[in-house]
């Protein structure tokens, strides 16, 4: 294969770096499935469980558990594609559209939990199920932005031709980030501003922090095996791919078959 | 300049221009993303009659007065106040379960001629803190929490050993 590829500087690294990524990944993988399972099921168990009640919204604070992580990782999901596309567009690395084409789907679900149980959440405190205040609107728009990467990758037949045109609609749909984030604090919102990343000490008490913060890592450690295994998926589909144009060539043309 | 170098540098100059073009928009159509006005909002940039819109504070203490209308339906009158200014409200129908003085809400309608507002919705707002009953009760038992005022800076109590429950 390295034989026929065009002399570009990068052809060496880009079939030897996905080798070593498999193996790394493949010996990790199974820790971090592992990982996920245990500190997603302590956090949730002792949040949903365990945890105190909040003086104001009594047992309904619970939603937070789910909800909070997966809005962490609906945005750290973002940040990972919108990196993974800086690193397409301007290293061409074959890994970073590998990457960005196996984080977005992964994001989109992610949103979608934090979607639904925000809403689940706002009938019995707010008194409705939604509105078009700008934390809440600015988090459906990153939803579409998810399921635009996800459409415009399922476009091409030919993967690496989808690679520039996501990871230029990932790049510009990152401005969404900040305006996610900050939101809260610019515009007036339903929505109440944040407890925990602020610059003074977080609004939660101790017993109800720690349950989140586990559930957050368990949620991380959810999401990042997720994307590893599909990134593994998508490169053993290449594999096959190549190994199926190769013997197709090769059925065409019997005497060119290397012995 | 290397192939790489060059992308590196239009992709950075693509996101700054993107970035101002965003700021600049959020910024001039400000209005209308913001989901509510605040009563010295109002008062700075009076509303037209007529057109709905939402006002939003907290329930100012001791203003809330409930009624039967002659239909039997539940009436209440609250001002909305956001610690400078404040404005009347009146809602019939079902509040919220936050509904209470000192809490956020959002209240949608209409100004009426007599200057105070007409609500056709109201939403509960809760703030941003979270901490176990027994320690808001153990905070207003000891006068660092007046009831129907913000908590206190949550340096002071979030990391408070939770009281044996009552």
């Amino acid at each position: 294969m390295d034989g026929n590829a065009a002399p570009r500087g990068s052809s060496l690294h880009r079939f030897a770096n996905p080798g070593r990524f498999m193996r790394l990944s493949g010996a990790m993988l199974p820790w971090l499935a592992a990982l996920a399972i245990a500190v997603s099921a302590l956090g949730l168990v002792w949040g949903l469980a365990f945890a105190p009640r909040d003086w104001q919204q009594g047992d309904t604070v619970r939603i937070m558990y789910v909800h909070v992580p997966a809005a962490w990782m609906a945005m750290g999901g973002y940040l990972g594609l919108a990196v993974a596309s800086f690193v397409s567009l301007v290293w061409r690395h074959p890994l970073a559209d590998i990457a960005a084409a196996a984080i977005a789907p992964v994001g989109a679900v992610f949103t979608a939990i934090c979607l639904i149980t925000g809403s689940l959440w706002g009938k019995p405190m707010w008194g409705t199920w939604w509105v078009w205040d700008a934390r809440l609107t600015s988090v459906l728009v990153l939803f579409f932005l998810y399921l635009g990467h996800i459409a415009l990758t399922a476009a091409f037949d030919e993967p690496d031709r989808a690679a520039r045109p996501a990871a230029i609609l990932a790049l510009i749909g990152a401005v969404n980030l900040p305006i996610i984030k900050f939101s809260v604090e610019w515009w007036n919102t339903l929505h109440q501003p944040a407890s925990v990343t602020r610059l003074d000490a977080p609004a939660i008490h101790m017993d109800i922090l720690w349950p989140l913060l586990v559930a957050a890592a368990g949620f991380l450690f959810a999401f990042a095996s997720l994307v590893l295994l599909r990134m593994r998926t998508a490169i053993l589909e290449r594999r096959a791919r190549a190994l199926m144009l190769a013997r197709a060539a090769a059925a065409r043309l019997p005497e060119a078959m290397p012995a | 300049m290397s192939r790489k170098r060059r992308r590196l540098w239009i992709l950075l100059l693509c996101g700054l221009g993107l970035g101002s073009a965003t700021a600049l928009t959020l910024t001039a159509f400000e209005d209308s993303l913001v989901f509510f006005f605040s009563p010295s909002d109002l008062a700075a940039k009076p509303m037209p009659p007529d057109r709905p819109f939402r006002v939003g504070g907290l329930v100012e203490a001791g203003s809330v007065t409930r009624s039967t209308n002659a239909e039997g339906r539940a009436e209440t009158a609250f001002r909305v106040t956001d610690g400078a200014r404040s404005l009347r409200v009146t809602y019939t129908g079902i509040l919220p379960d936050l509904f209470r003085e000192g809490q956020g809400v959002v209240a949608e309608g209409r100004l009426r001629p007599d200057g105070s507002f007409a609500a056709t919705s109201v939403l509960a707002r809760h703030d941003e803190t979270y901490m176990p009953p027994e320690v808001a009760d153990a905070l207003k038992r000891a006068g660092h929490w007046q009831p129907g005022q913000p908590p206190p800076p949550a340096a002071q109590w979030n990391t408070l050993s939770r009281p044996a429950a009552n």
